[in-house]
């Protein structure tokens, strides 16, 4: 009667365990995931400074760190900044410039984006930003991943260098309905491969895969837009997301995506008060 | 001697008729394909080698190879539903790689 009584007090245990990470895990809590997600990190790598996580694969590998400081003497995206800073001067047709459609003329915001929009209900990337100025102007749009987009964002994140990632998430459901379908995205496995966001850059950072080595999610989107040696130019957030895709062999989004732009609001949530270190050089 | 002659008659028959595929059966093939490809898009989460697949059994059919096209489209239609049944797992089994 004893070691039944006891029996059925153990399976209650274990149900009552087992009940209640169901129930945190249903909930949304973008501050005890940012908690987490930094602890993890810091804990994995404790002689990473917490600023340096930015730099991503230089910050946890000293011969690639080497190379890049080098490199870096002359950067491959100085480019990309000069063009875009001379397309944010340039009038569109209509007279109105970029900065008008931006808060402090477009300089130095980077580190809000992307926000979440209470008006429309959907989260707003510097990208999508910079093309819709373009079409409320009479423009055409740019290109998501490359060219134009990556010289304007490049010039613009280089205004935003040094400061904090200050990304908010409203107290509105929409938000946080938006918050949640990022961090499912990043989690979530997709292609042949199965592979999720965080299979690399939660389980593996600091790994090889073949040469390269494994940028950590934290900071990951601070580089933003980054000269790729093996792109041989720049590229987007938007490309980033479509290769990584790619590489698991699962087809890519579109880029701009709903889904793309809420795993880039749940990246830079939790790279908040990280500086701003784009435009980025990586391997 | 007469079982394996039996034996090797029944294969070349098995053999041919595996290789008569026609027209018809790839339109079969290549709808059943179309159609859990469309799902997966519903789902987003389709993948690569499903839609090369799907482009080899469509240029096979316009060779007049049939056999090919039906091979391809079945390759195509069985990719297209691991990766249904990969979202539809996915739908809640992403919790479990979550930092906590």
């Amino acid at each position: 009667m004893k070691i039944s009584r006891a029996i059925a007090v153990v399976i209650a245990a274990l149900v009552v365990a087992g009940a209640r990470p169901a129930a945190a895990a249903d909930s949304i809590d973008p501050d005890a995931d940012f908690k987490a997600f930094r602890d993890y990190y810091t804990k994995l790598f404790p002689n990473v400074p917490l600023n340096d996580f930015v730099n991503g694969p230089y910050s946890m590998d000293a011969d690639l760190r080497k190379q890049w400081e080098a490199i870096d003497d002359f950067p491959p995206y100085d480019f990309a900044i000069d063009r875009g800073k001379q397309m944010f001067a340039t009038p569109f047709k209509n007279g109105k410039a970029y900065g008008d459609c931006f808060p402090d003329n477009g300089i130095g915001i980077r580190q809000n984006y992307p926000y979440f929009d209470l008006k429309t209900g959907e989260v707003i990337t510097l990208e999508l930003a910079l093309n819709r100025c373009r079409e409320a102007n009479g423009e055409e749009s740019y290109s998501y991943v490359k060219d134009e987009m990556a010289s304007l964002t490049a010039y613009m994140a280089f205004t935003s260098r040094g400061k904090p990632f200050d990304i908010k998430i409203p107290n509105d459901p929409r938000a946080l309905a938006a918050y949640q379908k990022g961090e499912e995205y990043f989690y979530a496995r997709r292609g042949q491969l199965n592979f999720s966001c965080a299979s690399c850059h939660v389980q593996n950072p600091g790994n090889h895969i073949r040469t390269e080595v494994l940028a950590p999610a934290l900071g990951i989107v601070a580089a933003m837009p980054i000269y790729r040696s093996e792109w041989n130019g720049m590229g987007t957030m938007s490309r980033r997301l479509v290769t990584c895709n790619s590489q698991v062999r699962g087809v890519p989004l579109k880029p701009q995506d709903e889904l793309y732009r809420d795993v880039e609001y749940y990246l830079s949530y939790m790279s908040n008060g990280l500086p701003i270190s784009g435009p980025g050089a990586r391997p | 001697m007469r079982a394996w002659i039996c034996l090797a008659v029944m294969l070349l028959l098995a053999g041919a008729a595996q290789g008569a595929s026609t027209e018809a059966d790839f339109k079969t093939a290549l709808a059943a394909a179309e159609a859990a490809e469309q799902e997966a898009g519903a789902l987003k989460n389709q993948w690569i080698p499903t839609e090369q697949a799907l482009a080899e059994a469509k240029k096979a059919a316009a060779a007049g190879d049939f056999d090919t096209a039906v091979v391809q489209a079945k390759q195509a239609e069985a990719l297209a539903k691991a990766s249904i049944a990969q979202a539809k797992e996915q739908q809640t089994a992403w919790r479990a790689g979550i930092i906590r």
